[in-house]
């Protein structure tokens, strides 16, 4: 292992040698943090997103070494003294999931996207991106989770969960 | 995917330095080239790590913008002076790809990424002349709804897949580029080549030269502007069609007008024929019209992407017909 390091939820840790290695790979093969699926490992499904400092992004295609000296928190990150994340529990409250797949993904990139909306980042339904201040509209939070796929059809309860969530975090 | 090394490189002099290697790269948030290296498309000798490099957005004082070429996408969308100035090309970013594409993408990587043409990705089943040159294309006779009406070749029918680029080439924005033979510009429309009979030559970019920055001319009318994306799912897909453009309407007559398509051409195509048409004609429907007609007038449909012709003219006179204030 090399002298390069990545924080990886709160920890430091060394990069692996070899370039190749997706951060993907480096979470589940390596840290053996298997929360973050690997389901398309082509940037089609977001089973992968983590939290680089903050921001959502796809572990899948992402080489590990170029995140050196990032933190990155992946599912196993979020809870905090052995509570769940809120919005953990509102997936388990709202049925946000029947298979679990998906679900690291989506929570991570649910955590990403109310932060970019909280900042004012505009959507393609957003219409006046002129506008800055976006409030979480159904179709606001349908667009901004698109690039999370759930195969068992979820979404209902992914989408109540979230904005049951985002309204009780409101600043 | 094939050993490679990996540098970060501190500035734009270390990059192009370590960009002449052979067979060396450029990385921006690798969401194009890392897949592609996965499918043995792309076998870079060297990456050369450039997401440290050029990251601001400058307001310049004649109204233009200087955008770092490793500015991210999400970045670039949020800005405010491309918000209220340039609306299209914020429309346009956060039209494409998902939000954490977005966030890992770079400016210089979006301009630079490849076709999703299937063919091209199928390394082992199908032969592609723009991944394989002089091997033959299976697109040209095969399932071909996704490609090109404009600018292809006997060679090549691949799309260009950005849709930020459309924006960009609606509204003349320059390149700015730097290798060890020194610093050039040319507008984004010139960056991309037609394929011709060599469709593995994409850009005029030379090896080893870098984009450093993307200017952003000043362009008053853009403040109103749209971008509109046709395609098969809401969100998260590539374009069938889309449209970026602008208008400038005095007393019902085409002052000035920018169009660019999406979805229909071999490169970022910027609708010069119906932009000179508009042009001093009143601002009409029939006019916008013919003006889409004679855009797609050079179209050469393969089998299953016919649809398109009608598809862009309809998309055009829509986005034109929004412009003026009239139901789109």
């Amino acid at each position: 292992m090399s002298d390069l390091t990545i924080t990886i939820n709160g920890a430091d840790c060394a990069l692996p040698d070899d370039p190749r290695v997706s951060l993907l790979d480096f979470l589940r093969e390596h840290l053996h943090l298997s929360g973050a699926k690997k389901g398309c490992n082509q940037g089609a499904c977001g089973a992968c997103t983590v939290l680089a400092d903050g921001e959502r992004i796809l572990s899948c295609m992402a080489l590990a070494i170029q995140y050196q000296g990032r933190a990155i928190t992946s599912i196993e990150g979020l809870a905090e003294a052995g509570h769940m994340h809120p919005l953990q529990q509102a997936f388990i409250d709202h049925d946000g999931f029947q298979c679990g797949y998906c679900t690291p993904g989506q929570i991570c990139s649910a955590i990403g996207m109310a932060a970019e909306l909280r900042r004012g980042v505009p959507s393609y339904v957003t219409g006046d991106v002129a506008r800055q201040a976006i409030l979480l509209s159904h179709d606001e939070l349908r667009e901004r989770m698109s690039g999370n796929l759930c195969r068992c059809g979820a979404y209902n309860g992914i989408v109540a969960a979230i904005t049951e969530h985002y309204e009780e975090t409101a600043p | 995917m094939t050993p490679f090394t990996f540098a970060r490189s501190g500035d734009v002099t270390d990059a192009i330095r370590l960009g002449a290697q052979p067979h060396a790269k450029y990385l921006g948030g690798g969401t194009n080239l890392v897949d592609l290296m996965r499918e043995a498309v792309e076998r870079p000798a060297a990456l050369v790590d450039i997401t440290g490099l050029s990251t601001d957005i400058e307001e310049r004082p004649d109204g233009s913008l200087l955008i770092g070429a490793g500015v991210r996408n999400t970045a670039l969308a949020a800005h405010p002076a491309v918000r209220t100035r340039f609306p299209m090309l914020s429309l346009a970013i956060v039209a494409g790809a998902s939000a954490q594409i977005r966030n890992m993408a770079t400016v210089g990587g979006n301009i630079l990424q490849r076709t999703r043409c299937l063919y091209f990705y199928d390394h082992d089943g199908a032969r592609c002349n723009k991944r394989t040159p002089g091997q033959g294309c299976d697109a040209i006779d095969g399932f071909n709804r996704q490609h090109a009406l404009l600018g292809a070749s006997p060679s090549c029918v691949a799309t260009h897949p950005s849709d930020m680029c459309v924006a960009l080439a609606a509204l003349g924005a320059i390149v700015h580029l730097e290798s060890l033979g020194g610093k050039r510009s040319l507008p984004l429309t010139d960056l991309h080549r037609l394929p011709e009979d060599h469709p593995e030559r994409e850009t005029v970019l030379a090896p080893g030269e870098l984009i450093t920055a993307i200017e952003l001319p000043p362009l008053p009318m853009a403040s109103h502007s749209r971008y509109r994306k046709v395609r098969d799912r809401s969100s998260y897909a590539f374009a069938l069609v889309s449209v970026a453009a602008t208008l400038d309407v005095q007393d019902g007559i085409v002052r000035d007008v920018r169009l660019a398509l999406g979805g229909v051409g071999t490169k970022p195509w910027r609708a010069w024929q119906a932009e000179g048409l508009l042009r001093g004609q009143p601002a009409s429907e029939a006019n916008f019209r013919a003006a889409a007609d004679l855009e797609l007038a050079a179209a050469q449909p393969l089998r299953d992407n016919a649809f398109k012709v009608t598809l862009a003219q309809r998309t055009i006179v829509a986005v034109l017909a929004e412009l003026t204030g009239r139901a789109a």
